[in-house]
C-alpha cells in the first residue's frame, strides 16, 4: 500500500485517470501498488520518496486475478473482495527486471508523467509542509539554502565527520570514555525530559520508559565503560609452523564514519544504544532519529550536542527526503533499525558504496505455550512482553501464541485475569498502556481487525479510541492461518492465538514461516525445550519468559533471515562497529627457499610438509629422505 | 537450474546438514578429493592459468588440505554452544550462544585461484552446516569443469552443488533468495551482488581487492634486504603472476634506497625465472589488453626500468618494474592485478603512511622494516584488511587470523573459525524457570515500583533486598 500526502492526491489521481474519492474520516488514502517485486529501487528516487511511503503487499496477497498484461487497473472494491484489504486506489505497475543498480532509478511508468509535472519548485513547498527540516548541526541550526533535495548539507556533514575522524582523536580511549560518560550524564540529568518526550510521542508510561529505555541505555553505557579497555586490547593468536617464526594479533580498529538510523517505537534506546557501540569502537557518528517520534527526535538534536564532541557525533533530523540524501553519501557502516521494506532500500543504497550494513528488523515472534506450565506466571510474562512493551509496538514483542486446543481455554482465562489486573476494566483509560504512534498505524491495525476472515474470533478487548489512538488489549482465538493478521507483523496490541492438537505441531508452523526476531517457549518439559532450541531458527530464543534476553549484554541481539542481519549489544556492538585487523609480524629469520622458483622436486616436498604443519614430513624432506 | 535449487532447499529442510557426522563426512570427502584429484587440479590450473604445480600446491591444494584438517580438528568445539553469564536481575536463568546454520548459501568464486577460492569458503559453509551452491568463474573453465565433475562425485550431491556458466547463470542465481551470499571478485560485480541481495535481505560477504602497497624501509643489513626482495617477488610474480587480490600492487620506498632495491629486484627475478616457464600466464585476452594499455601511455612507458616485453599469443607479460609512474595514471589509480610493479619513491619512509591514507583501504598492507616506531604508526594510523610485517601473502595461510577486507576492499571475514562464524547465525538462547517472580516488573505501575527498578539497574542489591523485605520504602 502506498500512502500519499494530500496536496498531491488530485494530481496523482488525475494522472491515473481515476476520480478522486474522498477518504472516509479524513484518514490518508491507501493506494495499493501491484507488481511482482517491491518498487524499492523506484522509491530511491528522491521525489518518489518525498511523497510515498511504501508498505509492500506480500506476493500471495497481491491481486490474484491480474496478469501483468492486463491494461486496466482493477478497482479498489475488486481488490477488497479478493484480499479484504481496505484501500482507496489500486495502481498497476510493471516490473522493472533489469534494474539491479539504483544508479539511475526509474519510476513506474504510470507515475513518471506525474512526477515530471512536479518539478522541484512545485513539489518542494507542497510536500514539505508536513516535513521537518533537518535541524542537525550544532543543535537546531537551520540548513543552508537548497534544502534537503540537494545534497550540499549532507556532503558538508560528511566532510566534517571525516575531518573529525581523520584527526585521530576518536581512536583514543580517553575520547571514547569521555563521550560515553557524557551520554551517561545526559541520561542521568535529563531523565525527566526523556520520559516526557516518550510520553509525547507514544504516551509511554513513565515506568515503562524507565524500565525499557532509560535504564537499559544507562546499563549499556556503564557496561561499555567498564569493559571497553578490555575490548580494545589486541588479541594475540597462535600461529603455525607454516609461518614460523612469527607472531600474530588481531587489532580492533574503528570503521570510520557511521550512520545510525533508528526507529520510533523505542526512540530513545534504539537511537542511543547503537551510538554507544559506535563510540566505544572509536567511530564518528551521525544519528538520524525517526521523524515518526518527533519529540524524541528533537530531544536528541537539542540535548545530545551539549554532552558529546560535536565535531564527531552529530544528530540529523528529518524524514524520507533527508534520509534519502543521507543514504546517497558514502559511509563506512550503516546501522538501521526499522521495517523490512526500508531495510531493503537501505541495503540497496549501501551497495552503491560497498558499505556494510546491520539491519535490525522485526518479524512475527511466536510464543509457544505448553500445557504443563504455571499458567499464572506465564500469562503475566506474556502480557508484560506484549502490552507492557509499548502496547505491542516492539520488535521482540510476542506476535501470536501457539498452544494446544485443550490448554487454550485455561491460558485465555489466565490472560484475561492478568489483563484485568494490569489495565483495569476500561483499558482505553489506563495510563499504563502506550498509545499507537500515529493515525497510519491506527488504521493499519483496525484494518487487521476488520478483516472478514477473523470476524467472530475476538474473545477479549477490541475497543478502539480513534481520537486517543488507542486500541485495547485484544485476544483473538483460532484465527484462520491465511488471515491478514497472521500474515504481516502485527506491531500492536492484538494477540491472536492459534491452537493445535499437539504441541509439536507448533514447531512445524513456526518453521513454515519466515525466521522471526525472537521465539518464546513456555514449558517445564526439558525435552521439548531442547527440541525447540534445536529446530526453531530465530534471532534469539527465550524459554519461560519474554523480552528479557534483550537485557543481557552478554548475548548478541539481532535477526536472521527476514528479521535482519548483524547483531549488537555489549561486546557485539563494539565488534559491529569495528574492523578486526589481523597483524602478522615476521622477522627475517626462518626463510624457506622452497617458496620460490625455480621449483625442484625437493622444494615441493618441503612445501608439503610446511603447509600442512607436519613436522615429520618436513624433517624427512629436509634431510632428503622420501616420505612415501 | 530451478530444479536443482529446489532440490537443495528441500534437502536442507530435512535437517541432515545439522549433524556433526554429516559435516565431518563432507569435510573428509573433500580431503579425499584433494588427495585423489591432485593431478587433475594441477592440470586444470595449468590449462587455465599456466600455473606451475608447485605454485598450485602452495597456493591452492596445500592450503586447502591445511584448512580442511583444521576444520575437522576443531569442528566439535566450534559447534558447542557458548555459555555466557547472566545479570543477577534475571536470576535464576541460563544463557547460551548457539551457532546454527544459515540455510542455503551461494558462493561466487573468482578465476585467479579458482580451486582455492571456491573450496576455502566451502569448508566454512560445510562446517557451519549449510547447503551450498558454488558458482565458479567461467573465466577459468577447466577448473570450473573440474569442480562440477568432482564435487558431485565426492560430496553429498543433494546438498553441495556446483553450477557452471557465465554472467547469465550468475544473474539467474542472484534472482533467487539465498540465506547468505559469499562473493569473491571485483567491486563492480560486488555492487551488483549486494544490490540483488538487498531485495531478499540476504547477508553478503564481499571479498574484493584493492591496491595493496608494500613499504620497504631502507634496510641496513644485506641479508635482510635479500630476504625482503625475495618475499616481495614471492608476493608479486610468484603468486599467479600478480593476479592475486593480496598480491603486492606497488612499492613505497625512500628515494635513496630505490636504485638499490630495483637492482636487487632485477637480479632476483633473473635468478627465479631463468626461462619464465614457471610464471603463470595472464588469464585471457581481455585482461592482457587491459594490462598492456596500463603501460601504453608514453608517460608511463617511459618509467619502465625492467621488463616490459609481452606476447599476446602466449598471454605472457614479463615481470615489469616501473619507477615513479605518474600518480594520476591508471596504473596508480586502478588495481593492477598483473605482473607490473610500480615503485613509488617518497622522501622519508614515514610519508608512505599519508600516501596510503589518502587512498581507498586496501586488502593488505605489507611493510618491511625493523623500526618498531614505524610499525606502531602503521598499525594505528593505517587501515587495511590485514597488515603484515616483513613478509607477503602469509597472513592468508594462518587459520587463527581472519581474512577479509575493509572499506573498498570488501567486508566479512573468513578462514578457520571465522569461516564457521561467517556461515553461522549466533542464536542467543536464554532459559528461565517459573521460580522467583517479581511483581515490580508488571503494571499497574505505581509509585513504589520505580525505586525497586532503580535498585535493580544500579545493581544495588542491598537496597533491593531491603525493599523486598519491606524494610525500606
Amino acid at each position: 500500500m502506498l500512502l500519499f500526502h494530500f496536496p498531491l492526491l488530485p494530481l496523482l489521481l488525475s494522472s491515473l485517470g481515476q476520480e478522486p474519492q474522498t477518504p472516509a474520516s479524513g484518514l490518508p488514502l491507501h493506494v495499493v501498488f501491484l507488481e511482482q517485486q517491491p518498487p524499492l529501487l523506484d522509491l530511491c528516487h528522491p521525489y518518489a520518496c518525498a511523497i510515498l511511503t511504501l508498505i509492500t503487499v506480500p506476493p500471495h496477497r497481491r491481486f490474484p486475478i491480474l496478469p501483468t498484461s492486463e491494461p486496466k487497473s482493477p478497482t479498489a472494491s475488486d481488490y477488497h473482495e479478493q484480499t479484504h484489504i481496505v484501500c482507496d486506489v489500486v495502481v498497476l505497475t510493471a516490473r522493472d527486471s533489469h534494474c539491479h543498480m539504483p544508479l539511475q532509478p526509474s519510476l513506474p511508468s504510470s507515475l513518471t508523467p506525474l512526477l515530471e509535472r512536479l518539478s522541484p519548485p512545485a513539489l518542494v513547498p507542497q510536500c514539505r509542509r508536513n516535513l521537518k527540516r533537518p535541524r542537525n548541526m550544532e543543535g537546531g541550526e537551520k540548513l543552508p539554502a537548497g534544502g534537503a533535495f540537494d545534497g550540499a548539507w549532507a556532503a558538508e556533514l560528511i566532510a566534517e565527520l571525516r575531518r573529525g575522524f581523520a584527526s585521530g582523536r576518536t581512536r583514543s580511549y580517553a575520547w571514547r570514555a569521555e563521550q560515553l560518560k557524557g551520554i551517561a550524564r545526559m541520561i542521568e540529568e535529563k531523565e525527566a525530559e526523556i520520559m516526557t518526550a516518550l510520553h509525547d510521542d507514544l504516551a509511554k508510561p513513565h515506568l515503562e520508559s524507565f524500565l525499557h529505555e532509560i535504564s537499559m541505555a544507562k546499563a549499556s553505557c556503564t557496561f561499555a565503560l567498564k569493559e571497553m579497555k578490555q575490548w580494545m586490547k589486541p588479541e594475540k593468536v597462535p600461529t603455525s609452523i607454516t609461518t614460523f617464526p612469527s607472531s600474530a594479533e588481531i587489532i580492533s580498529e574503528p570503521l570510520g564514519i557511521v550512520l545510525i538510523i533508528s526507529s520510533w517505537n523505542y526512540p530513545f534506546l534504539l537511537s542511543i544504544d547503537p551510538v554507544i557501540g559506535a563510540i566505544a569502537a572509536g567511530n564518528a557518528v551521525a544519528l538520524k532519529p525517526s521523524e515518526v517520534s518527533p519529540t524524541t527526535s528533537s530531544f536528541f538534536a537539542k540535548i545530545l550536542p551539549a554532552y558529546v564532541d560535536n565535531s564527531c557525533i552529530k544528530v540529523v533530523e528529518g524524514s524520507i527526503p533527508e534520509t534519502t540524501v543521507l543514504l546517497e553519501q558514502k559511509w563506512n557502516k550503516i546501522f538501521y533499525t526499522g521495517s523490512r521494506n526500508v531495510g531493503r532500500i537501505v541495503m540497496a543504497a549501501a551497495a552503491k558504496h560497498l558499505t556494510p550494513v546491520t539491519l535490525e528488523l522485526g518479524g512475527k515472534s511466536p510464543v509457544v505455550v505448553d500445557s504443563n506450565v504455571n499458567v499464572k506466571v506465564a500469562a503475566k510474562r506474556i502480557a508484560v512482553g506484549k502490552w507492557g512493551s509499548n502496547s505491542g509496538q516492539a520488535c521482540i514483542a510476542p506476535d501470536y501464541i501457539l498452544t494446544t486446543k485443550a490448554f487454550a481455554i485455561t491460558l485465555v482465562e489466565a490472560l484475561k485475569i492478568t489483563l484485568d489486573k494490569f489495565y483495569g476494566k476500561d483499558p482505553l483509560e489506563s495510563g499504563d498502556l502506550s498509545r499507537l504512534v500515529n493515525v497510519k498505524h491506527f488504521s493499519r491495525l483496525t484494518n487487521l481487525l476488520n478483516d472478514k476472515k477473523i470476524s467472530g474470533t475476538i474473545i477479549y478487548g477490541g475497543q478502539r479510541d480513534e481520537q486517543g489512538l488507542k486500541i485495547a488489549p485484544t485476544l483473538l482465538l483460532d484465527v484462520p492461518h491465511d488471515s491478514l493478521i497472521m500474515d504481516e507483523e502485527i506491531f500492536g496490541p492484538l494477540l491472536p492465538i492459534i491452537t493445535f492438537d499437539k504441541i509439536e505441531q507448533c514447531f512445524d508452523f513456526i518453521q513454515s514461516k519466515e525466521k522471526p526476531l525472537a521465539a518464546y517457549l513456555f514449558t517445564k518439559d526439558k525435552k521439548l525445550e531442547e527440541k525447540f532450541v534445536k529446530t526453531v531458527s530465530a534471532g534469539g530464543i527465550l524459554i519461560n519468559d519474554t523480552g528479557l534476553h534483550f537485557a543481557n549484554p552478554h548475548l548478541p541481539f539481532g535477526g536472521v533471515g527476514e528479521s535482519g542481519m548483524g547483531a549488537y549489544h555489549g561486546k557485539f556492538s563494539f565488534d559491529t562497529f569495528s574492523h578486526r585487523k589481523p597483524v602478522l609480524s615476521r622477522g627475517f629469520a626462518g626463510e624457506v627457499r622452497a617458496r620460490y622458483p625455480p621449483y625442484t622436486q625437493q622444494k615441493q616436498k618441503i612445501l608439503r610438509g610446511l603447509i600442512n604443519g607436519s613436522f615429520i614430513a618436513l624433517l624427512l624432506a629436509l634431510i632428503g629422505l622420501p616420505r612415501d | 537450474m530451478e530444479g536443482e535449487l529446489k532440490e537443495v532447499r528441500e534437502a536442507y529442510e530435512s535437517g541432515k546438514t545439522r549433524s556433526l557426522s554429516w559435516r565431518l563426512s563432507q569435510l573428509k570427502a573433500l580431503l579425499r578429493l584433494l588427495y585423489d584429484k591432485e593431478d587433475d587440479i594441477f592440470k586444470a590450473l595449468e590449462q587455465d592459468l599456466g600455473k606451475h604445480r608447485a605454485e598450485a600446491y602452495r597456493d591452492e591444494v596445500g592450503l586447502l588440505i591445511k584448512s580442511v584438517n583444521y576444520a575437522i580438528g576443531n569442528l566439535r568445539k566450534w559447534m558447542t554452544p557458548n555459555k555466557v553469564s547472566v545479570p543477577l536481575v534475571a536470576f535464576p536463568s541460563r544463557a547460551d550462544i548457539v551457532p546454527e546454520p544459515l540455510g542455503v548459501v551461494l558462493i561466487f568464486s573468482s578465476w585467479n585461484f579458482p580451486i582455492g577460492l571456491s573450496l576455502e569458503p566451502l569448508i566454512g559453509a560445510i562446517s557451519a552446516g549449510n547447503a551450498i551452491i558454488i558458482k565458479p568463474s567461467e573465466l577459468a573453465p577447466e577448473s570450473a569443469e573440474f569442480l562440477a565433475r568432482s564435487v558431485s562425485k565426492y560430496l553429498d550431491d543433494k546438498l553441495v552443488k556446483v553450477i557452471t556458466g557465465g554472467p547469465d547463470a550468475g544473474q539467474k542465481l542472484l534472482d533467487h533468495k539465498w540465506d547468505k551470499i559469499f562473493f569473491t571478485g571485483s567491486p563492480r560485480v560486488g555492487r551488483i551482488v549486494m544490490a540483488a541481495a538487498a531485495k531478499h535481505l540476504t547477508p553478503v560477504s564481499l571479498e574484493l581487492g584493492g591496491k595493496c602497497p608494500a613499504i620497504i624501509d631502507s634496510l641496513t643489513n644485506a641479508r635482510d634486504r635479500k630476504i625482503a626482495v625475495r618475499r616481495i617477488i614471492g608476493g608479486k610474480w610468484v603468486a599467479c603472476s600478480g593476479q592475486a587480490c593480496i598480491g603486492v600492487d606497488y612499492i613505497l620506498v625512500e628515494e635513496k634506497f630505490a636504485p638499490i632495491l630495483i637492482d636487487m629486484l632485477k637480479a632476483t627475478i633473473e635468478k627465479f625465472y631463468p626461462a619464465f616457464d614457471t610464471l603463470s600466464k595472464i588469464i585471457n585476452k581481455h585482461h592482457f589488453q587491459r594490462l598492456a594499455s596500463l603501460i601504453k601511455d608514453p608517460s608511463v612507458a617511459d618509467t619502465i626500468v625492467h621488463g616490459g616485453s609481452m606476447d599476446s599469443d602466449k598471454l605472457f607479460i614479463e615481470p615489469t618494474i616501473l619507477l615513479d609512474p605518474p600518480l594520476d595514471a591508471e596504473i596508480m589509480t586502478e588495481e593492477i592485478f598483473g605482473p607490473l610493479l610500480p615503485v613509488i619513491t617518497v622522501k622519508k619512509i614515514e610519508d608512505s603512511i599519508d600516501f596510503i591514507r589518502t587512498r581507498p583501504k586496501p586488502l593488505a598492507i605489507y611493510a618491511f622494516t625493523q623500526d618498531e616506531k614505524l610499525k606502531n604508526r602503521l598499525v594505528s594510523e593505517t587501515s587495511s584488511g590485514s597488515l603484515t610485517f616483513n613478509d607477503t601473502m602469509l597472513q592468508f595461510a594462518i587459520d587463527t587470523l581472519p581474512f577479509g577486507g575493509v572499506g573498498a576492499s570488501g567486508f566479512g571475514q573468513y578462514h578457520g573459525k571465522f569461516s564457521f562464524d561467517m556461515f553461522s547465525h549466533k542464536k542467543s538462547v536464554m532459559r528461565r524457570s517459573f521460580l522467583l517472580e517479581y511483581s515490580f516488573r508488571y503494571p499497574p505501575w505505581d509509585g513504589w515500583k520505580l525505586p525497586f527498578m532503580r535498585s535493580v539497574f544500579h545493581f544495588d542489591y542491598v537496597s533491593l533486598l531491603l525493599r523486598l523485605l519491606g524494610l525500606k520504602r
